[in-house]
């Protein structure tokens, strides 16, 4: 049996949205725990760690959204014509939050330092912006977008009164804080920055219990919301069985202060798990029940010569990534601040 | 069903985040090259000056980046959410030349990040210099690959419409269009040229300011320089842009340059004004003009606007954008040639505080040159979207809160603008070259 060209596509896209997702989540994470460090005077133990990690990468994180939604449009051009109606206006909020925190973080960085108004407005567009985000989540379940002379329309009240967007909204700023906590915890332990390490240790811990409880309560909210997939989540439940073990081995790993960098590789898996087995279940809708990925399928044509263009664009961008993973994330005397940085 | 309010609010929303984004989007294109070359030639000449050149460019480069790379995020997604229908069929043809675009920028942001924090980390300055390659070669390649999704509105080509469904795509010959070349050329060239004027402006404004230092007059003549090149290929590029038109999209170069009866011998009508009547006043006529710039022959025969539906023609205010672009083309061409011209023959004339003044005010005008150009591309293919096959207001959405969306990008681009010009200000007033100069005196030979 050969694999649908619609397959790989969306396979592609949902692991650049994977990597979107955890590499924002790090950064937004970064820009809330220096925001709070900032009001709670505990800035100098932060502030350093988190600046070394981003400056070299800000640019990068952007750059993950930009190709999910461009390969979006590109493999399925009706979702441009759906999400693209429909979401005008939360989209357009997301971006407005995007360009605050992209420009004031450059402006902030390069230009004048340490600006609290700025500080504070990059932490809280931090928060924001996953829950803007994660609506496109919630809608893709169906019940919230209706037809209307055969464009579709957003009903608003139905998406701010249902308990599903406000679950995947909680766990969707959990879930950033206690990523980007645990990615920090490790990062700091590599500079030898013991302060650091114990405040962002401690972050990890508190978030880890509302990430956990809230994606429990979303699969058991789905079963009257969306009871087709919650069939088919049932389904995968051995996904997310594993998803779960490995959200338990992190969680100890940091509890003991011991193998950080094991305990990032597991919530690596356990997100990888979770996301993989949402992903799949929701097979074969885009935009339940209106939109499956067949027939909003781009061209076999272009379907092929995006493929070819994605690998050869890897090509390219699996070195350069892994450069700059070894000039930065990976060098010692980066980390600890010891090689000379200025710009 | 078509929203009217929706489509006019789409277009001005479309047209305000471009105009802004064109700004940030030419020097991100443009500075990368300029800083490649003076690292190099400071590298070369073994001369700290044009080294510091490259750093401090970078320095404010970022800046301009981090607007660059939002307000172009912003411009991606604004496709789909204002004008979904179009990205829907045309998504379907051209998605591969806007998915290698992310593919470009995302090569870029790599690079720039390692440049900018590793300028100590080697000691061969070369190793460094490398890096800025991927940089420029990904600032120019987004251009490529984004002008060429623009070329495809213009000239659509490579798929076959039956029932309104999509047969035969060929994404390849899509990207090829008749449009690309020129445009393609044109887009690219006019970013490196305006770039180069925008820095000179900057170092003719330090030395009309007082500070009399020869980095300034380094900075000046290597702006001037690359400047007058680009100048000189995008004159070129712009005729072959006027042959193309007449070739294949008429009735824009019809309505840039007030010709309304297809004729023989055409004349070129420079300047003007239109009264309500349609009566142009005040204009330069130029015999056989027209017919040399649209076939390259004196008598040739250049099509009207008479040959067009009423519904099909677009503004032809446009007329007026030409002027500007073409003008500024014009006058910057001829400052930059008289100011190398007497820097080889010692002419003092151009280190006067007047024509220093006019190369400051090139920056500025190079770039309203690239809005007006920009301006008349995409308001020359009104009514189309997709010229031929789309009209602008069946590609547009249906959603009601566009006007909404458009106050509030509206205030973002305000933030945006007043923030940048802020911060590039302070930096570069706050660390003047001569202190910077002297602080790393022995940091590097010179």
């Amino acid at each position: 049996m050969s694999v649908d060209l619609e397959i790989i596509g969306i396979v592609v896209l949902w692991t650049f949205l994977f990597g979107y997702i955890l590499i924002a989540s790090i950064d937004f994470g970064a820009g809330f725990f220096n925001a709070y460090g900032l009001f709670t005077n505990r800035q100098h133990i932060l502030t350093k760690i988190i600046q070394r990690y981003l400056s070299p990468v800000w640019e990068v994180t952007n750059v993950f959204l930009v190709f999910f939604f461009v390969g979006v449009v590109g493999f399925f051009p009706s979702t441009a014509f759906y999400y693209g109606t429909t979401l005008l206006v939360p989209v357009s909020i997301a971006i407005l939050l995007l360009a605050i925190r992209g420009s004031y973080y450059a402006f902030e960085t390069y230009g004048s330092r340490s600006h609290k108004g700025y500080a504070f407005m990059y932490g809280l567009s931090g928060l924001l912006l996953p829950a803007a985000l994660s609506i496109v989540l919630t809608i893709s379940e169906g019940g919230f977008v209706f037809m209307q002379n055969g464009n579709p329309v957003l009903d608003y009240w139905a998406l701010f009164s249902s308990p599903l967007t406000w679950s995947i909204v909680v766990l969707s700023v959990s879930a950033v804080l206690y990523i980007s906590a645990v990615f920090l915890t490790w990062y700091a332990n590599k500079a030898n920055d013991k302060p650091a390490t114990a405040l962002l240790r401690r972050y990890a811990l508190i978030w880890a219990l509302p990430t956990i409880i809230t994606a429990g309560g979303i699969i058991y909210e789905l079963r009257f919301h969306n009871p087709e997939h919650y069939e088919r989540l049932l389904g995968l439940g051995w996904m997310f069985l594993i998803s779960g073990v490995l959200f338990v081995g992190t969680v100890w790993l940091v509890w003991r202060r011991k193998n950080y960098g094991v305990a990032f590789v597991l919530l690596f898996g356990q997100f990888a798990f979770a996301f993989y087995g949402y992903g799949i279940s929701h097979y074969p809708y885009l935009l339940y029940p209106h939109l499956t990925l067949y027939d909003s399928f781009t061209n076999e044509a272009m379907a092929i010569a995006l493929i070819i263009a994605f690998i050869a664009g890897l090509a390219l961008l699996i070195p350069s990534l892994y450069l700059i993973l070894r000039l930065f994330l990976f060098n010692k005397e980066y980390v600890s601040g010891k090689s000379k940085q200025e710009h | 069903m078509i929203n009217e309010e929706a489509v006019y609010y789409s277009r001005i929303l479309t047209e305000v985040t471009l105009s802004f984004h064109i700004i940030y989007a030419t020097i991100g294109v443009g500075v990368p090259l300029l800083i490649m070359i003076a690292h190099w030639v400071g590298i070369r000449k073994n001369d700290n000056h044009y080294i510091l050149l490259a750093r401090r460019w970078t320095r404010g480069y970022v800046i301009t980046v981090a607007v660059g790379v939002v307000t172009g995020t912003t411009i991606g997604l604004q496709l789909s959410l204002l004008w979904p229908n179009f990205m829907e069929l045309a998504g379907n043809i051209i998605a591969l030349p806007m998915f290698m675009e992310t593919f470009a920028f995302f090569f870029e942001a790599i690079f720039l990040g390692i440049y900018l924090y590793t300028w100590d980390r080697f000691e061969n300055q070369y190793k460094h210099l490398l890096l800025l390659i991927p940089v420029a070669i990904g600032a120019s390649f987004s251009a490529v690959f984004i002008t060429i999704v623009n070329s495809f509105m213009n000239a659509p080509q490579g798929f076959d419409l039956v029932n309104g469904e999509i047969v035969n795509a060929n994404p390849i010959l899509a990207m090829f269009n008749p449009a690309m070349p020129t445009k393609v050329s044109h887009v690219v060239g006019t970013a490196y040229m305006t770039s180069a004027f925008v820095l000179a402006s900057i170092a003719a404004f330090r030395l009309i300011k007082g500070s009399n230092h020869i980095y300034h007059k380094k900075a000046l003549l290597l702006t001037m320089k690359v400047g007058f090149v680009f100048t000189v290929t995008i004159l070129i590029t712009g005729d072959l842009s006027g042959k193309y038109l007449a070739e294949y999209q008429p009735e824009k170069l019809a309505a840039a340059e007030w010709h309304f009866e297809t004729t023989e011998s055409a004349e070129l009508i420079l300047l003007g004004v239109m009264n309500d009547e349609g009566e142009v006043k005040y204009a330069l006529r130029i015999p056989y003009a027209l017919s040399i710039l649209a076939h390259g022959s004196p008598t040739a025969e250049v099509i009207g606007l008479d040959q067009f539906a009423e519904d099909e023609i677009p503004p032809l205010s446009i007329h007026y954008l030409f002027n500007i672009m073409v003008g500024v083309g014009m006058l910057m061409i001829t400052i930059s040639i008289l100011f190398i011209f007497s820097k080889y023959r010692g002419w003092s004339f151009v280190d006067t505080k007047l024509f220093r003044w006019l190369i400051v005010l090139g920056g500025p005008l190079t770039i309203i040159a690239i809005e007006a150009g920009w301006w008349l591309a995409e308001v020359g293919r009104q009514p189309w979207v997709l010229r031929g096959i789309m009209r602008t207001a069946e590609g547009a959405t249906t959603n009601n809160d566009v006007d909404l969306m458009l106050i509030l990008f509206c205030g973002l681009y305000v933030i945006l603008g007043i923030g940048s010009i802020v911060i590039l200000t302070r930096m570069f007033r706050k660390n003047p070259v001569e202190r910077e100069l002297a602080e790393r005196k022995g940091d590097v030979p010179s």
